[in-house]
């Protein structure tokens, strides 16, 4: 602001108060406006009846008012408010935000300090990581991928073990600092004629899901040659691309039909996670990935848990039999 | 032969009645809002029931279409009978009144079909801003004409009250609707970043300022003293109230933008100026209170008198709190959460509504040459259902605003937050029933107004014409 602008603040400012100020002082005295006793009309009569008193300001109003002014003088003393003028105290709400940063950051330090260093891997059987870990992903990440990081339609679960970009714990925390996009291209132009409903088949195919055995043996060849390129000619993915497993019946954008299939052969798919590292630092991603880390082990522990207890439980029904 | 000089108490009739029927239309669109928040599926998938679209038609309603409805009535009664002369021109008159109505109507068809500035309070597109202005202007010259050519030489209090509120309105609506058109029904502010929000403010919080405060204050002392039958506490403290308030107001806009990228000195000026209004708001209470004294014992007889004298408290009450959360320790908390919207709704239902509601039972019979309202029972079962549904509402909404602000502010020893936002989302769900309980009371209150209303003005009679008094002093 310049200085005239801040000339005009304060003049403002300082007329207001000022005038009010005088007005109060005007009018505060305790005697009647007329030469009448309080208590008695103005002597104006409107529409009948209408009438006003003569009586003085409440005291305590007046006493109300002016402590209001004398806190607000104090203020803008203290404080910035009169255009340029800084304030005794030089407060600043950038600075406010900077020292309450400051200070809760190096009371965090320790805390943080005491898992730098340790490879993911450690952080993720160490129960006291996982506890801030999962606090970081609840803030950050839960919003795409749930609390339980098990992901939504178009955003990734992260436990089921099918990992579009890698599994590996570094790799995981790429992920997180860096950011992914993945994208798929419309293929519509280069798949003419019935090319896109004979490849969709064929994806279908690729899961065991319910096809059309003609059409999916002609999109066999045509996924081989342009697919293949990315999803590989078995179709299980690349993951230096980022390019899905199509074999595995896990379907990221959902709509696992023929329909929801040619869509996005036709016109593509595109999927971003923002890049955390500014925001979160790498004290706070590494714990977040140590955490889902440990959830997908946690996950697939359990899975297996449950199959063995499918399997005894179908043992003792054979040996009943 | 001079031909007898007679009110233009048609303009009034218009106006009163349409205040109790957009009322009722408003505070419908207020519950099923507040349902909606209970029960999120009753937006039905549909876009123009969705809460984005009509939250907008609600406000708009309440404010304009029955506090605006409320003060052109109230207006207009009133400047007559303090100036001892009929309406500058009957044709002005009824140019607002259609003209209110026409902005009304386009508002209720448009805000739904999501078409909006996204400026709060100023929501309604160009051409409707445009039929505004010409509709505030001829206001001006009606009521300004009045008071221009009345009989009697003082100003009666109500009316500066009444002409403050014109003319800010008027500023504000045009500076905060100045926006360069690029279609029918879009257009551009032509102001950017934090400039566009302090204007939008100093426009917000004035128009809580001049329509919903010094407005209602013109009713407030005209109809106060006449239902009570007792003048006017002070005079003096009338006139300095006035110049400190309408003065002061002007300064609280940025109290709305506390730690955004507004800068410190206009937040720190918001705030002092916040605090220093209490004094003024508090001398419309007092003055309004202590016009009772002497006459406390009519409020055990008259219902019409108890929705006035609440009407005060919760101005009293709203006027404390407003300063309080203006402090920017408070706002910290208080800010984005519900506490914002219960303290709005004090200031509304008990303040704006209550005294509105109470000057239409108050000149409602002698519009329609009726002794009194239908049924006296009536109007107090309105307002005690309607006091209960606002202590309800407001006190739902506090628990709820405060609750928000510990949560959303509770962090764990590792820095991280305690709780996600949705958690904050379940744990207001009874608040949110409890509200729209509250909400249903104070509509059901003004269901039982119009059918007291409709009974009062059904039966078939000569609608009466009253005389303006000839000169005291002839």
């Amino acid at each position: 602001m310049n200085g005239a602008w801040s000339w005009y603040v304060i003049a403002l400012t300082a007329i207001n108060i000022i005038g009010l100020a005088w007005l109060l002082l005007a009018t505060a005295s305790s005697k009647p406006v007329n030469d009448k006793p309080v208590g008695e009309t103005m002597g104006h009569v409107w529409d009948g009846d209408l009438e006003e008193l003569n009586n003085p300001l409440p005291r305590w109003w007046l006493g109300l008012f002016i402590l209001t002014f004398i806190f607000a003088l104090g203020y803008l003393v203290f404080y910035p408010g009169l255009g340029n003028v800084a304030g005794t105290l030089g407060w600043t709400s950038q600075k406010q935000v900077q020292s309450e940063l400051d200070a809760t950051h190096a009371k965090l330090e320790s805390l943080y300090a005491g898992f730098r260093g340790k490879p993911l891997a450690a952080l993720a059987t160490d129960p006291a990581a996982s506890k801030v870990g999962r606090n970081v992903f609840a803030n950050n990440c839960a919003a795409c991928h749930g609390s339980d990081a098990r992901g939504a339609k178009g955003y990734p679960n992260l436990v089921d073990g099918d990992w579009l970009y890698g599994g590996e714990p570094e790799t995981v925390l790429a992920s997180i600092m860096n950011g992914r996009h993945g994208l798929m291209p419309p293929m519509g132009a280069t798949l003419p004629g019935d090319g896109v409903e004979e490849v969709a088949n064929y994806a279908l195919s690729l899961s065991g899901l319910a096809h059309d055995n003609r059409l999916a043996a002609a999109g066999k060849s045509k996924f081989e040659t342009i697919c293949a390129a990315c999803h590989g000619v078995d179709g299980k993915g690349n993951q230096a691309l980022g390019a899905p497993n199509l074999t595995d019946d896990i379907w990221l954008h959902g709509d696992a039909n023929l329909e929801g299939i040619k869509r996005k052969i036709l016109y593509g798919v595109s999927g971003v996670m923002p890049a955390w590292g500014p925001i979160l630092g790498e004290d706070r991603a590494r714990l977040a990935a140590a955490w889902v880390l440990s959830q997908g082990k946690a996950a697939a522990e359990s899975e297996r848990e449950f199959e063995e207890a499918e399997h005894d439980h179908e043992e003792k029904e054979k040996e009943k039999e | 032969m001079q031909t007898v000089e007679t009110y233009n108490d048609k303009v009034v009739r218009q106006f009163t009645i349409a205040t109790v029927v957009w009322g009722v239309v408003g505070m419908l669109v207020g519950l099923f809002i507040a349902a909606q928040l209970a029960w999120p599926a009753l937006n039905f998938d549909i876009a123009w029931l969705s809460y984005g679209r009509l939250r907008p038609l609600h406000t708009n309603a309440v404010i304009f279409a029955f506090g605006g409805s409320g003060l052109f009535a109230t207006s207009y009664y009133v400047v007559q009978r303090t100036c001892h002369v009929r309406l500058f021109s009957d044709r002005l008159a009824s140019f607002t009144f259609w003209g209110w109505q026409a902005v009304i109507v386009a508002a209720a068809v448009s805000l739904p079909m999501g078409l909006t500035q996204s400026h709060e309070y100023a929501e309604l597109i160009w051409p409707i801003d445009i039929l505004i202005t010409l509709v505030w202007v001829s206001y001006a010259v009606v009521f300004f004409g009045t008071i221009a050519k009345r009989r009697i030489r003082h100003i009666f209090v109500a009316n500066w009250f009444f002409g403050a509120y014109i003319l800010t309105i008027a500023v504000l609506h045009i500076f905060n609707n100045l926006q360069v058109p690029v279609s029918l029904t879009e257009s551009y502010p032509i102001y950017a970043g934090a400039v566009d929000a302090m204007v939008q403010w100093w426009y917000g919080h004035n128009a809580v300022g001049f329509f919903l405060t010094a407005g209602f204050l013109g009713i407030m002392y005209y109809y106060v003293p006449k239902q009570a039958q007792r003048p006017i506490y002070s005079y003096r403290l009338s006139v300095v109230h006035f110049w400190a308030l309408i003065s002061i107001y002007m300064w609280a806009g940025p109290h709305h933008l506390h730690y955004t990228a507004l800068p410190d000195w206009a937040q720190s000026l918001g705030m002092v100026f916040s605090l220093i209004l209490l004094a003024p708001s508090w001398g419309g209470m007092i003055n309004g209170m202590m016009t009772l004294s002497g006459a406390w014992h009519k409020l055990r007889t008259d219902p019409i008198l108890k929705f006035m004298i609440v009407s005060l408290s919760f101005y009293g009450m709203s006027t404390f709190e407003g300063p309080m959360m203006s402090i920017k320790t408070v706002n910290a908390l208080s800010h984005y959460t519900d506490w914002t919207i219960g303290h709005v709704h004090s200031g509304a239902l008990g303040w704006v509504a209550f005294i509105t509601i109470g000057a239409v039972y108050s000149m409602l019979p002698k519009l329609f040459g009726r002794e009194r309202m239908h049924s006296i029972k009536a109007i107090d079962a309105h307002f005690w259902i309607a006091t209960i549904g606002i202590v309800l509402y407001i006190t739902a909404m506090w628990i709820a605003g405060v609750m928000q602000g510990l949560m959303w502010r509770a962090t764990n020893p590792d820095g991280t937050l305690t709780y996600t936002f949705v958690e904050s989302v379940r744990q207001t769900y009874p608040y949110y029933v409890t509200r729209f309980v509250g909400g249903l009371m104070f509509l059901s209150g003004m269901l039982i107004m119009v059918w007291n209303v409709w009974k009062t003005c059904l039966p078939a009679r000569e609608i009466p014409v009253v005389r303006v008094p000839a000169p005291a002093h002839a």
